[in-house]
């Protein structure tokens, strides 16, 4: 019988065969952490070890509050800076112009790379599989004893297999699939699992977009979440690869699955989830009409160029109608929005664009909600409370879809406004 | 060991936004301090009203979400005894054994039990007792229990390393 993808990257990494279910500890090709290095350090020093495993398998990228919105903040941005610099750790991003969200720069930097194993301490580490990078979220303690270590256990998944065909029609965009399919598979109906990509649906999609599906795969509870490495993979990892140590694997025709599912991206509309769970999906028109106080554009589901340029194509030459906060994900992504003009599209429309980094979507600053308030987001979370007050209400949408809501002050179909 | 508490019951697909806000995740380092706000977006009488040794006892998918430890520092710190819950997230599920905190899969209690009444769970043993009825669980698979032997991941490792 075939193998799945987690079978082939962690046997590739355990150095035998393996199989689901198999519990097997293994050395990570690379640690994420990001603004909670400081805690993890400070556990790190608790267990009694001086230098870690491996200094150049650590990356630290400081996101969640750049720059320091307080004095608590700064200690923990000055106690990760301190403890990259003592540990002679060289892959340290600080709050720079060559910074941004922890997952686009891992992605960018060229440490996402097909069939390693990354483990990082932020549930949203499996956006990596966008590159067919085994990638899973841990945490804070788990990497503290990895990097004294340099191993981690990890249970084999078993496999969940989406097969992907058609293509989105115009207005249509990969976060409405994924939403969707969050509604279809619900909040834990990947739970423990690999979730595998697979199909033309996926081939025809960027990496971009291929980010976007895969970072909301902890959502579903998913281990993690991947597509197969291609083409277009690897040209965006040529040049800026970390490591040459990767290797493009696949799951067999013939692996076994423990759930599948199948869609056709043509049947595909544009969607939202409602407050207060990512799960509870609804095609636009049922929330077409909603109030919004705020629209926000950016974090590591939707903070790319693709989507920057999405929300341009809606607001060109228009007014948004409520304030509308874009957030792109990187400075690279922000250099690039700014030089083709998306950027000034944004501002012309009365857009605030903010520094890159994570923001409002963890309601630590740059756009929290008062009560009672109601925010549209390109994000991958609304939970009650997350972006600031537990009275406010979050809906997530495409970055097509955020942007008609922006122009109309109230949820909006984007095919209606485009 | 064997601990006897008072039930807090929840539902399914308890996040670890609503277990500890993200809006404390950079501002409170003291674990004690952590225990205030434990649960203060889901019901802000757990924070005021448990004692130690009490048991949450919750549907599907506990600790769905962020992968903040401090979802499972807060429950530890304001003393609660275990977690019993029809699953668990994947990565609250390793942070709760990592800090020590005991968690159970079972769905069979929650069905015997209201908020307030009295529980009684046996690890060794590996059973619940509530509303005179008793109820099995099952081991944790042995790598866990090792785990849980040392308290949590951090003595784990120092043993492992012999650091200690």
């Amino acid at each position: 019988m075939g193998r799945t993808f987690a079978e082939y990257v962690l046997g590739r990494a355990a150095g035998h065969p393996v199989s689901a279910n198999e519990v097997v500890t293994v050395e990570p090709d690379f640690c994420m952490s990001h603004d909670n290095t400081g805690p993890i350090s400070r556990t790190f020093k608790r267990i009694g070890v001086k230098r870690v495993w491996d200094p150049n398998r650590l990356v630290v990228i400081l996101d969640h509050g750049v720059p320091a919105p307080s004095s608590d903040h700064a200690i923990n941005h000055k106690e990760a800076r301190e403890f990259m610099r003592g540990q002679g750790a060289p892959h340290f991003y600080d709050v720079t112009s060559g910074g941004g969200v922890c997952h686009q720069k891992f992605c960018e930097e060229g440490f996402a790379l097909p069939g390693q194993v990354v483990i990082g301490s932020d549930s949203h580490t499996c956006t990596y599989g966008a590159f067919g990078t085994f990638a899973a979220g841990i945490g804070r303690t788990e990497m503290a004893a990895a990097w004294a270590t340099g191993a981690i256990w990890l249970k084999v998944p078993e496999s969940f297999r989406i097969d992907v065909s058609g293509e989105l029609r115009d207005g249509v965009s990969a976060k409405d699939f994924i939403l969707k399919v969050m509604g279809d598979v619900r909040s834990d109906g990947a739970d423990y699992m690999s979730v595998e990509f697979h199909g033309e649906g996926i081939s025809a999609m960027s990496v971009a977009e291929r980010m976007t599906l895969c970072n909301l795969g902890i959502e579903m509870g998913a281990k993690n979440a991947v597509c197969k490495p291609d083409r277009k993979v690897f040209d965006f990892i040529r040049g800026r690869e970390k490591s040459s140590d990767w290797e493009a694997l696949w799951a067999d025709p013939d692996a076994e699955y423990a759930r599948a599912l199948s869609y056709d991206l043509s049947g595909i509309t544009p969607g939202v989830a409602r407050p207060h769970t990512v799960d509870n999906y609804a095609p636009v028109e049922s929330a077409r009409g909603v109030r919004i106080d705020q629209a926000f554009i950016g974090t590591c589901t939707n903070g790319r160029l693709e989507d920057l340029r999405d929300a341009a194509r809606i607001l060109k030459g228009r007014r948004a109608a409520v304030r509308t906060i874009v957030i792109p994900a990187s400075w690279e992504v922000y250099r690039a929005a700014m030089r083709d003009g998306t950027l000034d599209v944004l501002i012309d429309a009365g857009c605030v664009v903010c520094n890159p980094g994570c923001g409002p979507c963890l309601g630590a600053h740059m756009g929290t909600l008062a009560p009672g308030e109601t925010c549209i987001s390109t994000a991958n979370r609304n939970f009650k409370g997350r972006m600031g007050d537990k009275e406010s209400f979050i809906y997530l949408a495409s970055p097509l879809t955020v942007a008609a809501s922006a122009l109309r002050g109230e949820i909006s179909d984007p095919r209606e406004v485009m | 060991m064997r601990i006897r508490g008072k039930v807090w019951k929840y539902g399914d697909d308890v996040n670890t936004d609503v277990i500890f806000a993200g809006k404390y995740t950079y501002t409170i380092k003291d674990r004690a301090e952590m225990a205030r706000y434990a649960l203060e977006d889901l019901d802000p009488e757990f924070a005021r009203s448990a004692s130690p040794g009490d048991i949450i006892v919750a549907g599907r998918n506990w600790g769905c979400g962020s992968s903040r430890e401090q979802a499972a520092i807060c429950l530890k710190e304001r003393g609660i005894g275990a977690i019993i819950a029809r699953s668990f997230a994947r990565i609250h599920y390793r942070n709760c054994l990592n800090e020590g905190l005991p968690i159970i899969i079972s769905s069979e209690i929650q069905d015997l039990v209201k908020s307030g009444d009295e529980v009684e769970v046996d690890f060794e043993g590996g059973e619940i007792t509530a509303a005179g009825v008793t109820i099995k669980f099952p081991p944790y698979p042995e790598f866990v229990q090792g785990l849980v032997n040392d308290g949590g991941l951090v003595p784990h490792v120092k043993k492992t390393l012999g650091l200690t």
